[in-house]
């Protein structure tokens, strides 16, 4: 089979799961894990283009998705614009702090990206928090149902329905990206910057486009997940969500669209599970992280890969 | 107007000592290593709960700080031992997530153990404030600077003048050429990591009595070890320390003089701002990429 074969293969897959899965799902619990995790899949897929493909890390992605959650929150509230008008002008207010950052933050490497890209993301969670006229503060805010042309979207299963959407829409077009030119430029600025360079790779333009993506993305998804809750506290920008969300990549698999969504999907699930371990949860999920680490440094989907004997894809 | 001045520069050194110490334990790690340790925050913790608990166990004060520091010690090396040293060849972003888990790890074990509670340690001689130049500082913040000075100089001696020492900068200075001429350098990765934790935790037990500590106190004071440490220029001991105390300082600064609601944000605005104009912080080497 030949390998852009396996990849659609794996996006009709997808499609079919989620088709299938209400027919799975015995109630609401279930469907909003569901939702939960498809709304990390969308992200997770972006932050792995920029971390994963791209080589370049993010430990503040949490801040541009709280940005989209605030400004959906904020707009709507307190100046009553439309959902879909606020939803937007979140993503251009991101795409724009992003694209003006992009620059001298993306010069830098290894660990100094991820001390900049940390303090970024807890400065706009600091912000969040300090801002109580708007934010509410600590305490956060309440949120309008999300309404598109007329149509409210309420209700778990309306709910599912859009974001599965989406994610099946969002895998495609990154499957699309990385194998068109552009994401085999990208490919090649995480194999060797300069041989990137050489071979005539604009290497400036292209991380600054796959890091405004990836902010535009968790900015988008954090409107929707403002709208979806009905509520929004400053944890959804905090370091420990920017945390999660690196994780995701990581455990599901560098450079894998597919280890994306499986690796939302375990870490979404897992703090339900802990649940049951009273008091050990966190002590549990440290545990968790540092063996599944250990164990499976490239991830769950690039190991399984390897294991099956399949070169690439 | 002076005074008032003074006043905010005493609480920044005594805080931006805590953070020098943290930062000199990223360092520390970072140059035998190259792993950024995200636990550092958690022996900074260690040691101050560690010590309040010991202490409300009926042990005396200076017994309790040597066992704090020395259960501090020992959580860094059992970190190095069980989980860093079976990922050691992992990529950079991998690490970072082992660190954080066993951040995570001795979070919520304090948490079950010692509880969620806030903790001061009693102060280590009196808390009557000392009259000085028109400001006022706490005898604490004197053993705190203090203790800092101390460590630093037998830092200092210890990697200037001991076999041990000189073996971990070669170490950080070349790992295989450090191999080559007999060094056991998987010994000095566990070392590293054993008294990077014990440099948190003496800068986690001599603030105690300021700044209180609870289970999630390591969060962000590890965090501003790590801009202290990328402030200075991550590897270096001077930088380290210079960037502790710049940080606290312009920390204390930023409450005293424009907001206290912002004062958290300051590390994070200065060193944004340090690295868009200087990638490599105050005093980090000068690196040229091998292709």
């Amino acid at each position: 089979m030949n390998i852009s074969d396996a990849r659609y293969a794996g996006l009709i897959a997808l499609a079919v799961v989620l088709a299938a899965l209400p027919l799975a799902l015995p109630n609401a619990f279930y469907y909003d894990v569901a939702i939960r995790i498809a709304i990390n899949a969308i992200v997770v897929i972006g932050l792995n283009l920029l971390i994963g493909y791209t080589g370049q890390i993010s430990l503040g992605h949490a801040g541009f998705f709280g940005m989209g959650a605030y400004s959906s929150a904020i707009l709507t509230t307190h100046f009553n614009w439309p959902p879909l008008v606020a939803l937007i002008a979140g993503a251009v207010a991101v795409a724009l702090l992003a694209f003006l950052v992009a620059r001298p933050i993306l010069k830098l490497k290894g660990h100094y990206l991820a001390m900049a890209t940390l303090g970024l993301g807890i400065i706009i969670s600091i912000v969040i928090t300090n801002e109580t006229q708007y934010t509410g503060g600590p305490d956060g805010i309440t949120v309008p149902a999300l309404s598109l042309f007329g149509w409210e979207i309420t209700g778990e299963k309306s709910w599912y329905g859009v974001v599965a959407v989406l994610l099946v829409l969002l895998t495609w077009c990154a499957l699309n990206l990385i194998d068109a030119p552009a994401g085999r430029a990208l490919q090649a600025i995480h194999g060797s910057e300069v041989a990137a360079k050489v071979v005539g790779v604009d290497t400036t333009r292209f991380k600054v486009r796959v890091f405004v993506l990836s902010a535009v993305l968790a900015s988008v998804m954090g409107s929707l997940t403002a709208h979806y809750v009905g509520f929004v506290t400053p944890g959804l920008a905090g370091f420990f969500h920017s945390i999660e969300l690196v994780t995701m990549v990581v455990v599901g698999g560098m450079a894998s669209v597919f280890g994306s969504i499986i690796g939302a999907a375990l870490l979404t699930m897992l703090p339900q599970f802990l649940s049951t371990f009273e008091g050990w949860e966190t002590v549990v999920f440290g545990a968790i992280l540092m063996l599944a680490m250990i164990f499976l440094p490239k991830g769950l989907v690039p190991t399984l890969r390897l294991r099956l004997g399949k070169r690439d894809a | 107007m002076l005074a008032q001045f003074l006043q905010f520069l005493f609480s920044g050194v005594t805080i931006g000592a805590t953070y020098a110490l943290a930062a000199l334990g990223f360092s520390i790690i970072y140059n035998a290593s190259g792993v950024i340790n995200f636990a550092q925050g958690e022996f900074i913790m260690l040691g101050g709960m560690s010590a309040v608990f010991l202490i409300g166990a009926g042990i005396p004060l200076p017994l309790a700080i040597l066992l704090a520091v020395a259960i501090a010690g020992l959580a860094g090396l059992l970190v190095e031992k069980l989980a860093i040293e079976p990922a050691k060849n992992a990529e950079v972003v991998t690490l970072i997530i082992i660190t954080i888990g066993a951040s995570l790890f001795i979070r919520g074990l304090v948490q079950v153990f010692l509880g969620k509670g806030t903790h001061a340690l009693p102060p280590f001689s009196g808390d009557t404030p000392i009259a000085l130049l028109g400001a006022t500082i706490l005898p604490q913040s004197l053993w705190v600077i203090g203790v800092t000075v101390v460590v630093v100089i037998a830092l200092g001696w210890f990697f200037g003048r001991t076999l041990l020492g000189k073996a971990m900068l070669a170490t950080s200075h070349n790992k295989l050429a450090a191999n080559l001429v007999g060094i056991n350098t998987r010994m000095i990765l566990l070392l590293s990591f054993g008294l990077a934790a014990a440099l948190g935790a003496i800068g986690g037990i001599i603030v105690a009595p300021i700044t209180y500590t609870s289970y999630d106190a390591g969060v962000l004071l590890g965090l501003k070890g790590f801009v202290a440490a990328v402030l200075g220029g991550l590897g270096s001991g001077v930088g380290a320390i210079v960037g502790g105390l710049v940080l606290g300082i312009a920390e204390a600064m930023t409450a005293g003089y424009i907001s206290s609601a912002y004062k958290d944000a300051m590390p994070f605005v200065l060193i944004l701002l340090v690295l868009f104009f200087l990638p490599r912080g105050l005093f980090g080497a000068k690196l040229t990429e091998r292709v």
